[in-house]
């Protein structure tokens, strides 16, 4: 965990948001669940960056740490978040208290947040033009008349049809892809810098998926937002992200460019997840390669590097042993022991 | 939304006529007459009543008659004529005995509703975004407490308190030298001072029962993903509570509320006994042991109206509250 023990002072401008060895811990009665175990990464102003991970490895709850909206039975056992904006405004989030004044400045405000189910991420009782109306109100000090107006058009801007009309509709109303795109609109309502997308089309047909994709990106690169997009499927972070993470277990085990995740892949965890994708064409009438094993139960994780067991390369005396460092190939990041090894004879996977 | 509340009325009118004839039927159902209950209380008294005289009695009220005829005579006045007979036992009209009592019921009712609510609903919000803190338990267990203790049985033990301790004059809604005085504020102030027990003891055991109901229903709701989604919308916590959560938690309660209609009108009977009030629920108890048919008759079908407008009262509002349903 080599440049841990850096301190940034100031980050460097085109950073938005620096998130540096968090850790989340839930107290259970069976034992302590290190549902995030030391994440870092960094979201730098209009990118997009990917995170995969199975369930359970702590992606959403990480991501939950940013906007300070974890569980109230989680232990925020230590890490900074840090964001800083194009206006030059910084914001030290980790510092700020679950319900203070300050994060509710940020949230909604600088970061708006797309959650996975759109069935009943929003009121049942409310239109969703009184919801996203609501939101605009109170960011940007807008009478009701004028706040409606911006809620009109921000359900134009995510291509709802019909925006006059569907600005009365309640959510029962509409169809599955069209709540997610009013939930998009609410979440866009003040024009956030980072908006966090907790697996947003995980719950829609593949058609609707496509589509919300689509307008995910167009919206990012009219807004200039970037976007933290959380989700299980490596052909959407090849669709959108600019750079990806991978996690498992609590922990980012390999950090690079989207080309450079699916072509030169460093840690054999990825490795294995991309041999996991079914392909058109390819090796047809052979089983689909899985990952042997389970992943592990959090109460106990295995010693060294948490992947080990379950690692075709694992190394006894080494990778069972001792927790591997991260080891850095330009601007791809790897924690694995043999990730040296991949980076001379690149894995196609 | 007019089609709806018009086919429900029309739906209420069978409904109706259903139930004062099975009521009618029902008071009628044990062996024995009004005139036979006012001959055994006679004889209990001392006095002797002949069974010629007996029969003349039956004669005269028309208890002779069979059942559907009497029902006839009686359901024909009230429909026709707005009459809704005489009581046999208090030789008076059943409309001013009941209209008589109707209003202190319904003050009683609906105050003590109004503070049922007042306490529950905070409170059982309270509880639920607390979950397992100091106070949460506290009220859990005045909670339980309030549930578990008999109405009539807290009255009694709030009257001996008032009386022994605090000297006052409990039982009944004035002390005996405002009972016959014209309205002044000291009247006004001695009924005040005798309501507070009865209003006490109806809204505990109600509030107790309501703030568990309240509680479980913000707990389930307080777990939704449009809560979270609020909260990531920068909106305080009592900002996200009340508008959100509490918004849908409520709807169990309006979908009962027609209920309290009813309920209002009978009042806690077992309550008014003991403390002695002259509301509506102690005469129902009355007539129906003495077998007063018009009288018990005519009570239960003024709470079957209002059970029946009290649920379309409750379903309206409900479409009024909630979305879903209105566009079911």
């Amino acid at each position: 965990m080599g440049n841990k023990t850096m301190t940034r002072t100031n980050m460097s401008p085109e950073r938005l948001l620096d998130v540096d060895n968090v850790q989340v811990h839930f107290p259970l009665r069976e034992g302590l669940v290190k549902a995030v175990d030391g994440v870092s990464y960094h979201v730098n102003k209009g990118e997009v960056l990917g995170i995969v991970g199975e369930s359970g490895s702590g992606k959403s709850i990480t991501a939950r740490s940013i906007m300070r909206l974890l569980p109230k039975r989680a232990l925020d056992a230590g890490g900074r978040v840090e964001m800083q904006l194009r206006s030059g405004e910084h914001f030290e989030l980790s510092s700020y208290g679950r319900n203070s004044r300050a994060i509710r400045q940020v949230r909604g405000k600088h970061i708006g947040m797309i959650f996975q189910e759109p069935m009943t991420a929003l009121s049942p009782v409310h239109t969703i033009g009184s919801q996203i109306m609501r939101t605009v109100q109170l960011h940007m000090g807008l009478s009701r008349a004028a706040a409606r107006e911006r809620a009109i058009d921000l359900l134009a801007k995510v291509q709802m049809p019909r925006p006059e009309q569907l600005v009365d509709a309640y959510p029962h109303q509409l169809s599955g892809g069209m709540r997610q795109r009013a939930m998009i609109a609410l979440a866009i309502s003040c024009d956030p810098a980072l908006l966090i997308a907790d697996e947003p089309t995980t719950a829609l047909d593949v058609t609707t998926e496509a589509q919300i994709l689509e307008l995910l990106k167009q919206l990012q690169s009219e807004l200039g937002m970037a976007i933290i997009f959380i989700t299980h499927n490596f052909g959407v972070v090849a669709d959108i992200a600019d750079r990806v993470s991978v996690m498992y277990l609590g922990r980012i085990v390999e950090t690079a460019t989207v080309d450079d995740i699916f072509y030169a892949p460093k840690h054999p965890y990825t490795q294995a997840l991309l041999r996991s994708i079914p392909r058109l064409g390819v090796d047809q009438g052979r089983r689909l390669p899985t990952i042997p094993g389970m992943v592990p139960d959090p109460f106990s994780v295995p010693p060294g590097c948490a992947f080990n067991p379950r690692c075709s390369h694992a190394l006894a005396g080494l990778c069972d042993v001792q927790e591997p460092p991260e080891k850095r190939f330009g601007s791809q990041m790897s924690r694995c022991h043999i990730a040296d090894q991949f980076a001379q004879e690149p894995v196609h996977a | 939304m007019l089609a709806f509340i018009g086919n429900r009325a029309l739906l209420a009118i069978p409904t109706l006529i259903f139930i004062s004839f099975i009521s009618f039927v029902i008071i009628q159902l044990p062996p024995g007459d009004y005139v036979t209950a006012y001959a055994a209380q006679l004889r209990h008294a001392g006095e002797y009543i002949s069974p010629l005289q007996e029969e003349m009695m039956r004669d005269q009220f028309g208890l002779n008659d069979p059942m559907i005829v009497q029902y006839w005579r009686w359901i024909s006045d009230i429909v026709l004529r707005g009459d809704f007979g005489y009581s046999l036992e208090w030789n008076a009209p059943v409309s001013t005995l009941i209209w008589d009592r109707l209003m202190l019921t319904l003050a009683i009712s609906s105050a003590s509703l109004v503070l049922t609510w007042a306490i529950a609903i905070p409170v059982g919000v309270y509880s639920a975004s607390r979950q397992y803190s100091f106070l949460d338990h506290l009220f859990t267990v005045f909670g339980f407490l309030g549930k578990g203790i008999p109405d009539f049985l807290l009255a009694l033990i709030l009257m001996w308190l008032a009386f022994a301790y605090l000297n006052m004059d409990v039982g009944g809604l004035f002390s005996p030298e405002y009972q016959n005085a014209p309205w002044s504020l000291a009247k006004l102030g001695n009924l005040l001072s005798h309501l507070w027990i009865p209003l006490v003891v109806l809204a505990t055991g109600g509030a107790a029962g309501l703030i568990r109901v309240m509680r479980a229903n913000m707990l389930d709701e307080l777990g939704k993903p449009y809560v979270e989604t609020a909260y990531a919308q920068g909106l305080s916590e009592a900002r996200v509570v009340w508008t959100y959560p509490v918004r849908v938690a409520l709807n169990p309660f309006i979908s009962t509320v027609g209920w309290a209609l009813p309920a209002l009108f009978s009042g806690d009977v077992i309550t008014a006994v003991v403390l002695n009030l002259p509301t509506t629920g102690p005469l129902l108890l009355q007539a129906l042991k003495m077998q007063d048919m018009y009288l018990a008759g005519s009570f239960i079908l003024i709470l079957s109206v209002f059970t029946v407008v009290g649920t379309l009262i409750s379903d309206i509002l409900l479409a009024w509250f909630d979305p879903r349903i209105r566009n079911a």
